[in-house]
């Protein structure tokens, strides 16, 4: 496949979707790349690192004539243009919020993935942007704060007095948030975190915050797809009366809630923010979509009449640029073994054989002007593209991460896809997700779902069990307490056991069903002859295993020494 | 006090004194401990119940003692000849034999219950019944399935799951069955009827187990465990027995509890292992094993091995079942030892389902004198693994399978392994590139930091050591 990488046209955009050593990943793959000149230079890659890589350097023409383009940003109209029909586009495209784009494409007749719609799945995780974007703009996101706070973020102790450590508030413990928790930690702040889904306080202590509880009650917060969903009526009146105390409490505010398909849930009021602390500061990682804060202006910094700064900025991965595009980058190569393998009649490797043939219509025709002395088969160089378009890569639709990325194709808009469960395999286990991005670990028993489940099972035992023990005689029911509460001690009591120690335990548990012994000791004074000498081989049956099992045991145990 | 009172002490005293045992059993240190009061209480209950055995009985009092002193001495001399003289590398086998006697036991005392109940009548008497039949079906169940899991271990048959068609149905059919029979009999008791369920009962547990193939035994192990003691409970019902109910749902509830722990350590859930099947359509059906090319492994010689080892400043050994078949934990122990000696350190790190049993490399390591602190469970090693030198792996193979984590589709993905490959060096022993007991190939011998040393492990083990 031969992969072309524009320089970013969007003004102030400093990433490039490939780095040198995505490119020598791509090439290894026996992949072609074609990379725009100029267009990792602002982000720390200089042309010449490309071209050892193995890149061909090329004009904007021939780059978007490639096979597979793929950019950081929407591209535009002109872009578009320039674009092949039936050519692959990856680039985020944010398919939820531009329509026309998507009918745009469409009518190109170009396919494109939106590397901004993968679908939240564990094998997907590795061509994922959000989250990797997601990660650099949470710890951009406090650096940013920290410039604009005027105050240290740590504690301090000096002969001048003491100073308090900044309180540092992050709404959204996904992968943005987490990351700005682990930021504003390592910086030495006081740092407390919320999220609507209490299964993830665990990962936001470990990350160094205090978790900001809120008793919702049993209202459900994870929806089967791994994202949040929005709280319901009550408990939006609690949470809203803990984001206000929170904020005026907090010196930095981090909001990072978003939820898929919706604009971002407004959590920071006006009247909070009239309210906050002159100096403190808020950060909207949801300004894109609408905004957590009211007042944020997308991509702005503003500054309310209070002394409150906001501020709005969209470009926060952007604002790291040499590590964005490395993470980016590694995405693309990802989601080219993901076509790759799904297409395995995409020519792995060069083409050589693909006959020049001339096309007139090909839009590079157009630029005589165009410097071709780098490339020694320029002149060929538009009619390879042309020739391989024979071979253009097919998009497996049913590959459901593919799907869920492909927005047109075909010249017809795909979004939305058809929704999937975070697993095939166990839907109702799978996820614990998150307002930014990311699939976690599955953990089945914070899922209401299942618990909701469980519970009726449970109930109809309990109303079976209360029927059968009201007609029964009391002996039987002594016995059953009895029963009973054994159960749960035979559970407890082995719940810490080594695992070394297993084989030894269940010889000696082996040797306490022995116990059986008893019933046939009870039986041997019988006056019927039969049931004596049954009762008797029993007794043998069952002596073997109580002196065998104990014996067996006391030699293992006597084998385990300690250095 | 009366007589019916202290035996009552008595049986309170068990009671607690093997409650005492299985939590003494949890650690190393209160192990031995752990023993004794097992042992203690079970003498206790023995001795109290021989008392009211011999003043119920119906024929004179030294004949029933001498009866039951007769029965007592050739099971503890059968009992006892066998634990003294088993392998450790033979203890699955001994283990599966012993669930089949308490499951054969507490067949009989079901069926002389019936023989000889009490005057019962109205509610209670139908309980006593379906008491009876779910003692016998149970204990039946144990009976055989012990019987087979016993065969499987030992090689006697083979080890492969049995696949009969419609298994999952079959299975369902005879609990249906089972159960219209034990309402049935209830009604009207008749001993045909409990033959029945127990004819029915012992093929049950014989298709249970056979379905389940022989690396899942383990489960089946601990589950068996369980269910004699469950067959020990139904039996305390039947006889009105507290002791008999606690000791068995003690040994039920903690065996079923091991038997999870052990399908955790595996990623499986319990219904798909008790269910049975795993391991034979794997091999095609998910394919991800064989038909993915991982190209060439490479060999290594014993003499490089040891020179390997003789660099190395830590070593990790982590064996499996190959281990126990070639009976190499000695030859491992002296080699663990020998390299100790020079410095080096050594730990051994073991996954929850190596072998054939539950923690039986750690048996097999403390009969070959490997002291136990060195000897780690997975998730004490796994964060270790990156820094260590050499790792060795003897006879293991599906525990340490990176396509756990790296293959979605292979039928063992989830399953927590052991890192191996994280190490700077690893070296493989094992017999032939064939593959583990899942079916499925292991990436890891064809990474670029393993090599595989072929033959037996007792042998090659011995080589290294010759060789050092």
């Amino acid at each position: 496949m031969l992969i072309g990488v524009p320089r970013e046209s969007t003004p102030g955009r400093q990433m490039v979707a490939a780095t040198p050593k995505s490119v020598g990943v791509l090439i290894g793959l026996g992949h072609r790349v074609r990379v725009q000149r100029q267009a990792g230079t602002v982000a720390g890659f200089p042309d010449a690192d490309y071209a050892a890589a193995g890149a061909e350097l090329s004009e904007r023409e021939q780059v978007f004539a490639c096979e597979l383009v793929t950019m950081i940003g929407p591209p535009t109209a002109d872009e578009i243009g320039l674009l092949r029909p039936g050519a692959l586009l990856a680039a985020q495209l944010a398919p939820a919020r531009s329509p026309e784009l998507l009918a745009a494409l469409a009518r190109a007749n170009v396919t494109a993935l939106a590397v901004d719609a993968v679908p939240r799945i564990s094998r997907a995780q590795s061509l994922d942007v959000l989250s990797s974007m997601a990660n650099l703009a949470g710890y951009r996101a406090v650096i940013e704060a920290a410039h604009a706070y005027g105050g240290l973020f740590s504690g301090q102790v000096t002969a001048a007095g003491k100073s308090q450590p900044a309180r540092v508030f992050v709404v959204g413990a996904g992968v943005a948030g987490l990351a700005a928790v682990g930021a504003a930690n390592s910086l030495g702040a006081r740092v407390l975190a919320f999220d609507v889904r209490p299964e993830v306080a665990e990962q936001v202590e470990s990350m160094g915050a205090e978790f900001v509880r809120l008793d919702l009650g049993d209202a459900q917060q994870t929806r089967a797809d791994g994202y949040a969903s929005e709280l319901s009526g009550g408990a939006e009146a609690l949470a809203a009366k803990m984001y206000d105390e929170q904020a005026r409490a907090a010196d930095v505010v981090i909001t990072t809630a978003l939820i898929p398909g919706r604009p971002a849930p407004r959590l920071i009021t006006d009247a909070t923010v009239a309210v906050m602390r002159p100096g403190s500061v808020l950060v909207d990682l949801a300004a894109a979509n609408g905004g957590n804060v009211a007042g944020t202006v997308p991509g702005e910094r503003v500054v309310t009449d209070n002394g409150v700064t906001i501020l709005g900025y969209t470009d926060l991965a952007d604002r790291l640029p040499t590590q964005a595009s490395q993470l980016f980058g590694t995405n693309m190569v990802n989601l080219v073994k993901l076509l790759d393998r799904d297409n395995p009649a995409t020519p792995q490797r060069d083409n050589p054989a693909t006959p020049p043939r001339d096309n007139p219509a090909t839009p590079q025709r157009d630029n005589p002007a165009t410097p071709e002395r780098d490339n020694p088969a320029t002149p060929g160089t538009a009619t390879v593209e042309a020739g391989a378009r024979t071979a253009a890569p097919a998009v497996d639709l049913d590959d459901e991460v593919l799907r869920g990325m492909t927005v047109a194709h075909q010249g017809r808009v795909l979004w939305p896809p058809p929704p999937i469960a975070v697993s095939a395999a166990v839907p109702a286990a799978a996820a614990v997700p998150d307002p930014a991005a990311l699939a976690e670990k599955p953990d089945a028993a914070t899922l209401p779902g299942g618990l909701r489940r469980r519970t009726v099972i449970l109930g109809l035992l309990a109303v079976l069990f209360a029927l059968g023990a009201t007609f029964s005689p009391p002996a039987f029911l002594g016995h059953l307490t009895v029963f009973a509460l054994a159960v749960v001690v035979g559970f407890y009591v082995i719940t810490n056991v080594t695992h070394a120690l297993h084989t030894p335990l269940m010889s000696v548990t082996n040797a306490i069903s022995g116990i059986i012994a008893v019933g046939a000791l009870l039986q041997v004074g019988s006056s019927n002859t039969a049931i004596m000498l049954i009762s008797l081989a029993g007794l043998v049956v069952a002596s073997i295993n109580i002196f065998g099992g104990f014996a067996v045991t006391d030699r293992m145990l006597g084998m385990f020494r300690r250095d | 006090m009366t007589l019916n009172a202290t035996v009552q002490v008595a049986y309170i005293l068990a009671a607690l004194l093997f409650i005492a045992a299985l939590a003494g059993l949890s650690r190393h240190e209160t192990a031995k401990r752990g023993n004794r009061f097992g042992i203690a209480g079970m003498t206790i209950a023995v001795v109290a119940t021989a008392v009211v055995a011999v003043r119920d009985s119906s024929r004179g009092a030294l004949l029933t003692l001498l009866l039951i002193a007769v029965a007592m001495a050739i099971g503890a001399s059968i009992g006892i000849w066998r634990a003294r003289k088993v392998q450790m590398t033979g203890m699955p086998e001994l283990i599966a034999m012993l669930h089949s006697f308490v499951g054969l036991a507490a067949v009989l005392v079901g069926f002389n219950t019936y023989l000889e109940h009490e005057p019962l009548s109205g509610g209670e008497l139908r309980i006593h019944l379906v008491e009876i039949v779910l003692g016998v079906f149970v204990g039946a169940v144990t009976l055989t399935g012990s019987i087979i899991a016993w065969g499987k271990l030992s090689a006697r048959i083979s080890s492969a799951p049995l696949m009969l068609p419609h298994r999952h149905l079959l299975n369902l059919l005879v609990l249906i069955v089972t159960l219209a029979l034990t309402i049935w009999f209830a009604v009207s008791p008749s001993l045909v009827l409990l033959l029945i369920v127990a004819v029915i009962a012992l093929a049950f547990g014989l298709h249970l187990v056979a379905s389940i193939g022989g690396g899942d035994m383990p489960v089946v192990i601990s589950m068996l465990n369980s269910y004699s003691g469950w067959a020990a409970a139904f039996a305390g019902f039947m006889l009105g027995n507290d002791l008999l109910i606690v000791t068995g749902a003690l040994v039920g509830s903690s065996g079923a509890f091991l038997s999870y722990l052990m399908c955790k350590g595996m990623n499986r859930s319990f219904f798909s292992v008790i269910a049975g099947g795993f391991g034979a359509g794997s091999t095609t059906g998910a394919g991800s094993g064989n038909s993915t090319e991982y190209g060439e492994h490479r060999e290594i010689t014993a003499d490089q091995t040891a020179e390997l080892l003789r660099q190395a400043t830590s070593v990790v050994i982590t064996p499996g079942y190959g281990m126990a078949v070639a009976q190499a934990q000695h030859p491992v122990a002296d080699l663990a030892a020998r390299l100790r000696a020079n410095g080096t350190q050594v730990r051994f790190g073991i996954h929850p389902v190596a072998g054939r049993l539950p923690g039986h490399m750690n048996v097999l390591l403390a009969e070959a004198r490997v002291p136990y602190d060195i000897v780690l469970e997975m998730d004490e090693i796994n964060g270790d693994l990156a820094g260590t030198d050499v790792v060795l792996v003897i006879g293991a193979n599906d525990t340490v399978n990176p396509a756990a984590l790296d293959e979605p589709g292979s039928p063992i993905a989830g399953m927590p392994v052991l890192h191996v490959w994280d190490a700077r060096d690893v070296v493989v022993f094992k017999r032939s590139m064939a593959t583990g007991y899942a079916g499925v190939q292991n990436p890891l011998f064809f990474k670029d930091n393993s090599q595989m040393l072929f033959g037996d492990a007792k042998d090659r083990v011995e080589d290294i050591l010759r060789a050092l």
